[in-house]
């Protein structure tokens, strides 16, 4: 236990400034009110659901939950079940073998609810289009409301289109 | 090699490696078994005046590409899987995408196919067109179902409570207890295979690291080493040294996140926060240095893409070899994660040799493999790899080898940028002549990686094949996790840490 205390307090606290919301990356206009968007705003449950990725989007969500950007402080946290989610962090593309599965988790998800499509794949299909296996971008599939480009997007910029869909106008 | 087959033709480049046509498979596979070689991969091609079914092996001198000339009207052959067991997924997975039929006793399962196409159809044939859509339909899959007093099923997935790949994991259990595992994978099919008949050879390399993100460096490097192979290009002195620093920097970068999910998993919090803290500023130093935090697209065709500024790496690798070493000596006194590590989803030796098991895995099991010092290609051949291992096949095991192999990796990346050679990035790479053949075999950081290609008429990719080591070591968990109780699945789960994509092509 000692040594465990000790380097914990030779570690300190890594945590940097909080990143901000980046409008740029909106798909379509802000459907939900300011209500309900103050409420997520302290409180965002996130369902994240991999539809078809390479796995290299998942290794920057995973470092978003890492200590450097700590999302907790900001009322983010992720959660095991669509029935608690407001928001789905989907990663593409969406394969033909997961769109049931995508569009049962969308459906399971309680109104109000955003969407955030995550990665090239996501935003476009990426290098592995649209073909016999692979439905494309995200939004081909359920509706989107903000789409963070990158192969994969680094941690801030995941972040920051999480705010973006929260973002009160 | 020409003991065994006479017909045997070494491959170009610096993989010991040879090529065969036979219509011996079954013979020679069984005098494969008694020498003790392992499967590697098996996969199938449509070569329009019939189709082939060809299989990898690895054997001591190196590794044996067969192919087997199978004819158009009813392609079968005789299925493998009896003598290594890993071969009956990959048999359905040939079905599936080509339409070869293995015989004797195989597993028919359908397997990546699921309801995106219908049976009947082959994704892979020449005449099956690559935007073809189908109406979506139901994959009802025949589960194994566990019956008797108690007995109750689990069905888990594909869309899993934590940030996980896909998949469906099917427990039958009696109270806490699992009786049997049954997985059914192929959710992240996404046609990769496919696509790379649509892109130049170039191309190819782009889509190559991306058949399981996490393994970027080691599916380039195999593709790379694979084209470079068929048109003879030779990567220079300073791009292979510069190959060998991005898989270790790769192999560090994953063990880190490991370890830290390792912990994370028996409820040692701190353990995920000060690995993940390491592994956050590792992939900074990619970032600084190569431009991409996963070093994707790095290694090219011929060579590597960019000359990368090395200059802060050294100070963060000092700073996580030191780091490390205080943090495993608090994973191996904390009497509460050990007691969770210990004896927990094992895997003995002797079942690990049998299936096949592969990489991190199959080293804990006491599978003393590793390319990098069994057929080591430049920049290894002068670095004298040290392989880790263990022999109780536990988490813990698991947990050791990736303590160990992190340690070496750390070496031998200072070893390199040490003895750094002057000179070229990128050897010019000639055009692919038609019917050429090339392989690549890189130890990634979960196991094997490894990539056939084959040309066309037209110089265009024929046949790209990428075999993730996830394959063999998928069964390996079914077994692995039997006896234990279900709460120790996401723990055992991630001592394996498999790629779904990679395996899901």
């Amino acid at each position: 236990m000692y040594t465990i205390l000790k380097q914990i307090a030779r570690t300190g606290i890594v945590t940097e400034p909080a990143p901000r919301a980046d409008p740029s990356l909106r798909q379509v206009e802000q459907r939900l009110s300011e209500t309900v968007l103050r409420h997520f705003g302290r409180a965002l449950a996130i369902r994240h659901v991999d539809a078809g990725s390479c796995n290299g989007c998942e290794l920057e969500i995973h470092a978003c939950n890492g200590p450097h950007y700590n999302p907790e402080r900001l009322g983010i946290r992720f959660v095991a079940s669509p029935r608690h989610a407001d928001l789905l962090l989907v990663t593409g593309p969406v394969s033909r073998n997961m769109e049931t599965a995508l569009r049962r988790t969308y459906d399971a998800t309680p109104e109000p609810k955003l969407v955030v499509a995550i990665g090239d794949c996501g935003c476009s299909g990426g290098i592995f289009g649209e073909s016999y296996a692979s439905c494309g971008r995200v939004s081909n599939v359920i509706p989107v409301d903000v789409a963070v480009p990158g192969c994969p997007p680094e941690p801030v910029a995941i972040l920051r289109g999480i705010l973006a869909a929260i973002e009160v106008k | 090699m020409k003991d065994l087959l006479p017909q045997a033709e070494r491959l170009p480049g610096p993989l010991p490696a040879w090529h065969a046509s036979t219509q011996d498979l079954r013979p020679i596979a069984e005098k494969l078994r008694a020498q003790n070689a392992r499967l590697v991969a098996l996969w199938a091609s449509d070569e329009r005046t019939g189709f082939a079914l060809h299989v990898a092996f690895a054997l001591r001198a190196g590794l044996l590409w067969l192919s087997v000339p199978l004819e158009r009207e009813h392609p079968r052959y005789p299925g493998i899987a009896d003598l290594f067991p890993a071969a009956s997924r990959m048999q359905r997975a040939a079905y599936d995408l080509v339409g070869v039929h293995a015989q004797g006793g195989a597993d028919h399962r359908k397997w990546l196919r699921h309801g995106a196409w219908p049976a009947g159809q082959f994704p892979l044939r020449k005449d099956f067109e690559p935007a073809s859509a189908f109406e979506p339909a139901p994959d009802h899959y025949p589960f194994i179902r566990v019956e008797g007093e108690g007995v109750h099923e689990i069905p888990v997935g594909p869309v899993h409570a934590g940030t996980i790949e896909p998949g469906h994991f099917r427990f039958s259990i009696v109270g806490e207890t699992i009786l049997k595992l049954e997985e059914r994978l192929g959710y992240k099919h996404k046609g990769i295979e496919k696509r790379f008949e649509q892109l130049s050879p170039e191309e190819g390399a782009r889509l190559a690291g991306r058949v399981s993100g996490d393994s970027t460096v080691a599916y380039a490097w195999a593709y790379a080493m694979a084209l470079e192979a068929a048109t003879g290009a030779e990567a220079p002195a300073r791009a292979s040294a510069l190959r060998g620093i991005a898989l270790e920097l790769e192999r560090v970068a994953n063990h880190l996140g490991d370890l830290g999910y390792l912990g994370n998993d028996v409820a040692l919090t701190f353990g995920f926060f000060q690995f993940w803290r390491l592994k956050e500023l590792l992939l900074r130093a990619h970032g600084a240095a190569f431009g991409h935090r996963y070093l994707m697209d790095f290694i090219v065709p011929g060579g590597v893409a960019r000359d990368p500024d090395l200059g802060g790496l050294a100070e963060v690798l000092a700073y996580i070899k030191e780091e490390v070493a205080v943090l495993r000596a608090i994973y191996d006194e904390h009497a509460g994660a050990q007691d969770r590590f210990i004896m927990t989803g094992q895997v003995a030796q002797e079942l690990a040799a049998h299936l096949g098991l592969t990489g991190v895995a199959g080293r804990a099991s006491g599978q003393d493999y590793d390319l990098r010092r069994d057929h080591p290609v430049p920049p290894y051949h002068v670095l004298e790899v040290q392989a880790a291992g263990h022999i109780r096949g536990d988490v813990s095991a698991r947990i050791s080898v990736r303590f160990e192999e992190l340690a070496e990796s750390l070496r031998l990346i200072e070893a390199l940028t040490a003895g750094l050679p002057p000179g070229a990035l990128r050897a010019p790479l000639p055009g692919l002549a038609p019917g050429r053949r090339g392989c690549g075999w890189i130890e990634g950081w979960r196991g094997e990686v490894f990539v056939a290609l084959e040309a066309g008429a037209d110089g265009r990719l024929h046949r790209v094949h990428a075999h993730d080591p996830s394959w063999q070591n998928w069964p390996a968990l079914e077994r692995a996790v039997l006896g234990n109780i279900v709460p120790d699945f996401p723990l055992i789960n991630k001592s394996f840490n498999l790629s779904y994509s990679g395996h899901d092509l």
